[in-house]
């Protein structure tokens, strides 16, 4: 019976080496490339007429425009306008691996920690920097949350900075572990189903049990891929708050 | 003990934190449909809340079960 584990392995397709790093494109580049690919031409092919009353494409292409346009105007108000590129593919780029990991033999480049940690500290350090040139030094007074007491300040303040820096870790965390723990249960599943077919006949009917249930997490998968997808850059919006008007 | 009935129960242990976020879930499922009951038009505004805090607590349960894995197979 296959390993569940087996579904992660990252593999080489074109190997590659510079400078003695190796930058092979491996099927986690190939389905990267993909979702940037194919969200491109989806999002450039539904608006090439632009026209006042929309085809179903059109629909859909504005729907996801105007989802990330609503969500920065909730969280971080009309001045967040500017940051709707970077918010907007984010949302993108998580929510098409998590999409393209549900297609039976692809790859969920979303449920490797290295991807997500280092959509998540893009976040992190992008707030530490708009943040400094919004405000200057005067956002480390973030810290300091306003109304706190100078007695408690000591305890309030180490408290502040752990939290800021496990920002990017739960970020990622939660992502990673999310894809990961929904693509394994999917396999463990399945591989329920493939060892009971070895019982013969009985076991056959026995099968359909897990694969039903396999059903079920199917559409609860996917579920989760668009939430997770929301849930990030829902979060990066509201890290970004922090930075564009601090103490509000 | 030895070493591997350790780690099985610790890989066990590590699971305990899902009774809390049981409980978490019950009472935002609870207050979601509570709310909603109550005021069926305020569903639009509370669906993007619910969403976000099931997904923020669940995520906890998958901590638990990220470190239960690791000391499983880690």
């Amino acid at each position: 019976m296959a390993d569940p584990i087996k579904q992660f392995v990252v593999k080489t397709i074109v190997p590659l080496e510079i400078g003695g790093a190796d930058v092979s494109f491996t099927n986690s580049a190939m389905w990267m490339v993909a979702g940037v690919l194919l969200s491109t031409f989806f999002l450039t092919y539904f608006m090439r007429r632009k026209s006042l009353v929309p085809d179903r494409g059109q629909v859909i292409a504005e729907m996801l425009y105007e989802f990330v346009a609503n969500m920065i105007r909730e969280n971080i108000g009309s001045k967040g306008r500017q940051y709707f590129p970077l918010i907007f593919s984010l949302f993108i780029i998580v929510l098409m691996g998590n999409l393209l990991g549900m297609i039976p033999y692809s790859f969920t480049y979303t449920s490797h920690i290295i991807v997500t940690m280092a959509l998540a500290l893009m976040v992190f350090f992008i707030v530490i920097v708009v943040g400094v040139i919004r405000n200057g030094f005067q956002f480390f007074t973030l810290f300091v949350p306003p109304g706190v007491p100078l007695w408690l300040c000591p305890i309030i303040v180490p408290l502040e900075i752990m939290s800021f820096l496990a920002r990017p870790v739960t970020l990622a965390v939660r992502l990673f572990a999310n894809m990961m723990a929904g693509h394994l249960i999917l396999k463990v599943f399945a591989g329920f189903s493939v060892a009971m077919l070895s019982l013969g006949v009985g076991g056959f009917v026995a099968g359909l049990v897990p694969m039903f249930f396999n059903v079920i997490f199917i559409a609860f998968e996917i579920l989760i891929a668009l939430l997770h997808a929301y849930v990030f850059t829902v979060l990066s919006c509201i890290y970004l708050k922090d930075s564009v008007d601090l103490h509000h | 003990m030895d070493i591997e009935a350790i780690r099985l129960l610790a890989a066990a242990l590590a699971l305990l934190p899902i009774i809390g976020v049981g409980l978490a879930l019950g009472k935002i499922f609870s207050s979601y449909n509570e709310a909603v009951g109550r005021n069926p038009n305020a569903a639009e505004i509370l669906d993007k809340k619910f969403f976000l805090s099931f997904a923020l607590t669940e995520a906890l349960a998958i901590f638990a079960l990220v470190v239960s894995l690791i000391i499983l197979f880690g």
